[in-house]
């Protein structure tokens, strides 16, 4: 089985250094792209059917296609990677970041070269201290040997590339609010048309991109699209990086092909449940994910099937809830989450999700009525797609909405006996 | 007035930016490295250097967790309360913080020694709980591994190692 993106990667190891990057093969594909030129390097990634790897799953060669191109483009052009990885209970490009850095900045220099871009920036959070560390080394090393900065090994390309170290905020992650966030405003999300591909960050064309799809791209490039979509096991192509957190007994981060099902990741990699403790639902891919239970253990980790479960891949990071954790105390963390997170911007937002904390908190506390069921299901409606500015009070309802689903004869428990049952 | 150390290492970062208030987050976190938190008097000094209102920069300070505008003690602990460390029993570490410290959520001890912070998930799922204190992560915790952390870190002010660890000035510039 390979595994292209992990492959240079020994956690607790220092990562691979620029001379150690490239005699594995690093920036072979730089140097093939430069070869190609911008159209083809463009025409590999969307043969390869690259999906976006943050969590909404849209073509990467399809959000690129929408940057003005050409000698009447308007200059400079942004190339972004978010590395504001900060969805609860996810953990996967932090592996990434610390363990080949050189791998992300190969995949931004080709990605930026694809839409001619002049500038990228990485977009990290403030908590990933290793991150940033290696990550300036790296592009220090990527500068002194002439693929970063002015006509990159002697062509006519140069790129930028600068480190922006945030300062907290979950709402950061969002792409328009991570461009105002870089340009020293509050972070709140912008409306959208116009698309940051076109007019982003001050106004110039953008794309945003996640860590593990850029760090896609040089593989792609490397090895064509025919081999990535070989990787997977379905129709989505390539590996992913999945992971297990909750009472398991091996929690972890695997590179796996796309499609794995959810057992198998469950079971042979996580280990299993604990001894003493039963399954009863996972959150598939953090914490803005419908839950999934026992009858979609066999459902393949892709974004077409987990869409089709009535859930969604997102980050591919799995929380798993056991039988002795409340999940009604599971729901109201998680909107006490979405709720401090809010941006505040509009008032569905700010105002919805503190009214759906307190509700689950009166359920916890004993306080529950039975007509809370109906407002905490009329809010997950209220605060749906459509309603709201931006994502996240939709991802907020969706393990709302589901658990209510999955997890009725809980609520009505807690209403019933007045207490929380696990307490 | 910012110091010349604190102008100097703004400084280093200005070339990453096309405006002056870009660099407003990276100021922020400057200014609190040496000062220990962002007082009024520092949005000011901040907001003076970027041609900011104190106000328009105020917005942003406040937008960030990161950014503390009241004091904090000499060493904050980041208790992470998201999902995966709450099933992993964060609360009952946050129970005994309180115990062991006698501080709740956003309160400093008396000494002045740590402030306790809940923070959102730290990215460390597979070992949770988790906590951060200053810049180091810790993960896999229970109330004897807390224990044995709190201890490495100084009782009296006195005993503070001089130097702070600065992090790395910013990228290289374009040779």
């Amino acid at each position: 089985m390979e595994t292209p993106l992990t492959h240079n990667i020994s956690p607790g190891k220092e990562p691979p250094d620029l001379a150690q990057y490239e005699k594995a093969g690093g920036y072979a594909a730089l140097r093939k792209a430069l070869r190609m030129g911008p159209g083809e390097v463009m025409a590999d990634i969307k043969a390869s059917n690259l999906r976006g790897r943050g969590g909404a799953g849209f073509p990467t060669a399809q959000k690129w296609s929408f940057v003005p191109m050409g000698d009447d483009a308007p200059h400079p052009k942004y190339l972004i990677c978010n590395a504001d990885e900060m969805e609860p209970g996810t953990f996967k490009d932090r592996l990434l970041l610390e363990g080949d850095p050189h791998q992300l900045i190969e995949g931004m220099i080709v990605s930026a070269y694809a839409v001619q871009a002049d500038i990228g920036y990485i977009f990290l959070r403030w908590a990933y201290k290793l991150a940033a560390e290696r990550l300036e080394q790296a592009i220090a090393e990527a500068y002194r040997h002439g693929y970063l900065g002015r006509n990159i090994l002697g062509s006519e390309y140069s790129l930028q590339m600068h480190l922006h170290v945030s300062a907290g905020r979950y709402m950061c992650g969002e792409e328009t609010a991570l461009l105002n966030a870089l340009e020293g405003k509050r972070a709140n999300p912008r409306a959208k048309p116009p698309y940051p591909q076109v007019s982003g960050l001050w106004g110039k064309p953008t794309v945003v991109n996640n860590v593990e799809t850029l760090c896609n791209v040089p593989h792609i490039v490397n090895h064509g699209a025919a081999w990535f979509k070989g990787l997977s096991r379905g129709d989505d192509s390539g590996t992913k990086l999945y992971g297990v957190s909750g009472r398991v007994k091996k929690p972890g981060l695997w590179e796996l092909p796309m499609g794995t099902p959810i057992r198998e990741i469950l079971e042979e990699h996580g280990g299993g449940m604990r001894d003493g403790y039963r399954f009863r639902g996972l959150l598939p891919g953090g914490a803005s994910t419908n839950f999934l239970v026992t009858d979609h253990l066999d459902v393949a980790m892709d974004f077409d099937s987990m869409q089709a479960a009535g859930s969604r891949l997102g980050t591919g990071t799995m929380i798993v809830l056991d039988d002795k954790t409340c999940p009604v105390g599971m729901l109201r963390n998680l909107e006490h989450f979405f709720a401090q997170e809010s941006c505040g911007w509009c008032t569905p937002c700010w105002s919805g999700l503190s009214w759906v904390e307190q509700i689950l908190q009166g359920l916890e506390e004993g306080q529950g009525q039975p007509s809370d069921l109906e407002q905490l299901r009329s809010h997950t409606r209220l605060l749906g797609p459509g309603h709201t500015f931006c994502a996240l009070a939709p991802g907020a309802a969706e393990p709302l909405e589901s658990g209510l689903r999955y997890f009725r004869d809980d609520f009505e428990r807690h209403i019933r006996e007045k207490r929380c049952p696990w307490r | 007035m910012l110091s010349e150390q604190e102008k100097t290492e703004i400084a280093a970062h200005s070339q990453h930016y096309p405006t002056a208030r870009a660099l407003c987050v990276e100021a922020l976190k400057i200014v609190q490295r040496h000062r220990g938190w962002v007082s009024d008097e520092s949005i000011a000094d901040v907001a003076e250097a970027l041609q900011m209102t104190p106000v328009e920069l105020e917005g942003v300070a406040t937008f960030y967790n990161m950014i503390f505008r009241k004091p904090v003690g000499r060493h904050v602990i980041l208790l992470c309360d998201s999902v995966s460390c709450w099933i992993m029993g964060c609360e009952q570490l946050r129970e005994h913080l309180h115990a062991r410290l006698g501080i709740g959520l956003g309160e400093t001890t008396v000494d002045g020694r740590f402030t306790l912070l809940p923070n959102v998930c730290l990215g460390a799922c597979d070992h949770a709980p988790a906590m951060m204190i200053d810049n180091a992560h810790y993960q896999d915790l229970d109330p004897a591994s807390v224990d044995e952390i709190l201890a490495k870190y100084p009782k009296y002010p006195q005993e503070e190692k001089k130097e702070k660890k600065e992090p790395a000035n910013g990228n290289t510039a374009d040779p």
